[in-house]
């Protein structure tokens, strides 16, 4: 394969049943998502030739690979950080494509983590999550003060962004009650067909005093999900309507870490998320007015708004006020998390809300943005983010 | 047959601390070591005179490995909090105040606000560093409202 520059684009995507209970390996989920999204592209997964996950997937590359069938593996890596990771395997299976390196990059995230273990409770293998390359440098900081739950890091790291700007935590239920408005209409979500009123939100009981209720924070689910990135001249010859990348970046500034994020100047911005922007709007010549909908992480409701001010959709402290009026509906300037987000359809670590963007601008999602063409989508997991493309 | 201990007069047994002990790594043993001796230190770089935390073994700023130990004034503001309420955190028998603490030395420091009924923590609230025992007799800080 020649070493040129390639544009590159999604070509298939996939999943399994998301749920609290898979009743199956990990691995048995990672290759059922994979196989559909090569199925989905019309590639035979023999031909995939890159494979990227997150560092805190449980699957092997090796052992997916074989059930796989992949006959030569030219290039493989994970994703430091958590969820954060999610838009940057994007952003990585760009690169891989652009540099010319590969045909076919599989990327995946499967987990049983609601049924196997769950992030949301005190920690069990405690050790286990404060390794290297977890993105998680600080968290021994935090346990000996019974800070244990990302619930209780993400609070503390919201705390201030809210008291500046006298966010209330009923202002975050209009983003919850929106989510589950979309998740009620789409039969993939756990709560389909289950939608809130801020009066549920409301009443949902505290996990982080006084800021995160319930119904603040992301389900814990058990699924999988693939992309399936290849080259977007080839992309035009398969199965599916291509979706172009164009343009993926990461930005992780000085002082910044996942989650346990207090060391920074400024507490009451997201410079990871505004680094990112910064390279992505010069990367792709496009503004915020330009994006149709966005996929945005929601492990908790406050983040939502971070992300959306430091990508420009609102000015600092404005957030709430902007979903409050509607900005993240569908007939609104900035549909978001279209499938649910993370708490309504299901919490695979940012990679459904991902896919959602795909449906958009294939012109498939249950809830489709229609007033307008799709023609661009914002992913964004805070540290990554990426702009798709109609092609 | 008895022992020195059962002829005593029985003492009410001190609580056993339930807290979890800190999670030491080698770079930051400088600082729960002296945390269990009741001394809340920092590290400060022995060229530049910059203050780092979390503690590292290369300055930021001027790439020096000369790390100095030194006293912090224990004096700080809530910079923010939370209470964690569900699950409750192990090792608590009330839901703790956590709290990011901006120190006076410009750094800032995850910890607990004791002392503080829930409804009484307010943002930049001047604090006072104290310490608490954890499981395995080892000693952590935590800050108090100044002046109480
Ligand atoms: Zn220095």
């Amino acid at each position: 394969m020649a070493r040129k520059f390639t544009e590159a684009a999604i070509a298939g995507i996939g999943q399994t049943e998301f749920s609290k209970a898979s009743g199956r390996s990990e691995l048995q989920l990672a290759a059922e998502c994979a196989l559909a999204a090569c199925r989905d592209a019309g590639v035979n997964p023999h031909d995939i030739d890159g494979m990227i996950t997150f560092t805190i997937d449980n699957s092997d590359e090796i052992n997916l690979a074989r059930c796989l069938g992949v006959k030569d593996l030219a290039y493989t890596t994970r994703i430091p950080g958590g969820g954060a990771a999610a838009a940057a395997t994007i952003y990585q299976a760009m690169a891989a494509v652009n540099a010319g390196l590969c045909n076919n990059v599989l990327i995946w995230r499967a987990m049983n983590e609601r049924s196997q273990y769950r992030f949301g409770q005190n920690p069990q293998g405690q050790q286990m999550q404060y390794q290297s390359g977890n993105g998680t440098g600080s968290l021994l900081w935090c346990v000996p003060y019974g800070a244990m739950t990302p619930a209780s890091w993400g609070a503390l790291q919201a705390a201030r962004y809210m008291q500046k700007y006298g966010v209330t935590n009923r202002d975050l239920g209009y983003i919850s009650v929106q989510q589950r408005a979309y998740a009620a209409n789409n039969p993939a979500a756990w709560f389909y067909g289950k939608p809130i009123t801020l009066e549920d939100h409301q009443s949902s009981k505290w996990i982080q005093e006084p800021w995160l209720r319930l119904l603040d924070c992301c389900q814990e689910s058990d699924g999988g999900v693939a992309i399936l990135v290849t080259s977007l001249d080839r992309a035009r010859d398969l199965q599916q309507k291509p979706v172009h990348i164009l343009g993926a970046t990461q930005s992780i500034p000085y002082n910044v870490e996942v989650i346990s994020n207090y060391y920074h100047d400024d507490l009451t911005v997201m410079p990871e998320a505004q680094g990112v922007a910064k390279r992505l709007w010069a990367m792709t010549g496009l503004a915020p007015s330009d994006m149709q909908m966005a996929a945005i992480y929601d492990a908790f409701t406050p983040h939502v708004l971070l992300q959306l001010e430091a990508f420009g959709f609102c000015k600092p402290g404005e957030g709430k006020d902007f979903v409050k009026s509607g900005g993240m509906a569908l007939d609104g300037p900035l549909p978001t998390n279209t499938n649910g987000g993370l708490s309504g359809e299901a919490y695979i670590h940012g990679m459904n809300s991902m896919i959602e963007g795909v449906r958009q601008i294939r012109g498939t999602s249950h809830n489709q943005v229609t007033k307008k063409t799709v023609e661009h989508v914002l992913v964004s997991s805070g540290m990554a983010g990426a702009v798709l493309a109609r092609a | 047959m008895s022992t020195p201990t059962d002829s005593a007069p029985a003492a009410p047994a001190a609580p056993k601390p339930t807290r979890i002990p800190p999670i030491v790594t080698l770079d930051a043993k400088f600082f729960w070591d002296a945390a269990d001796q009741e001394q809340f230190v920092g590290q400060k770089c022995g060229d530049c005179g910059l203050f780092t935390f979390p503690p590292r073994p290369m300055c930021p700023q001027c790439f020096s490995l000369n790390r100095q130990i030194v006293p912090l004034s224990g004096r700080g503001t809530v910079h923010g909090w939370t209470i964690p309420r569900h699950p409750a955190p192990f090792g608590f028998k009330e839901a703790p105040i956590v709290a990011v603490i901006q120190l006076e030395e410009g750094i800032r420091f995850v910890s607990n606000v004791v002392d503080c009924a829930h409804d009484e923590i307010r943002p930049d609230m001047p604090v006072v560093v104290t310490f608490e025992a954890t499981m395995n007799n080892h000693k952590v800080p935590v800050f108090k409202p100044a002046g109480k």
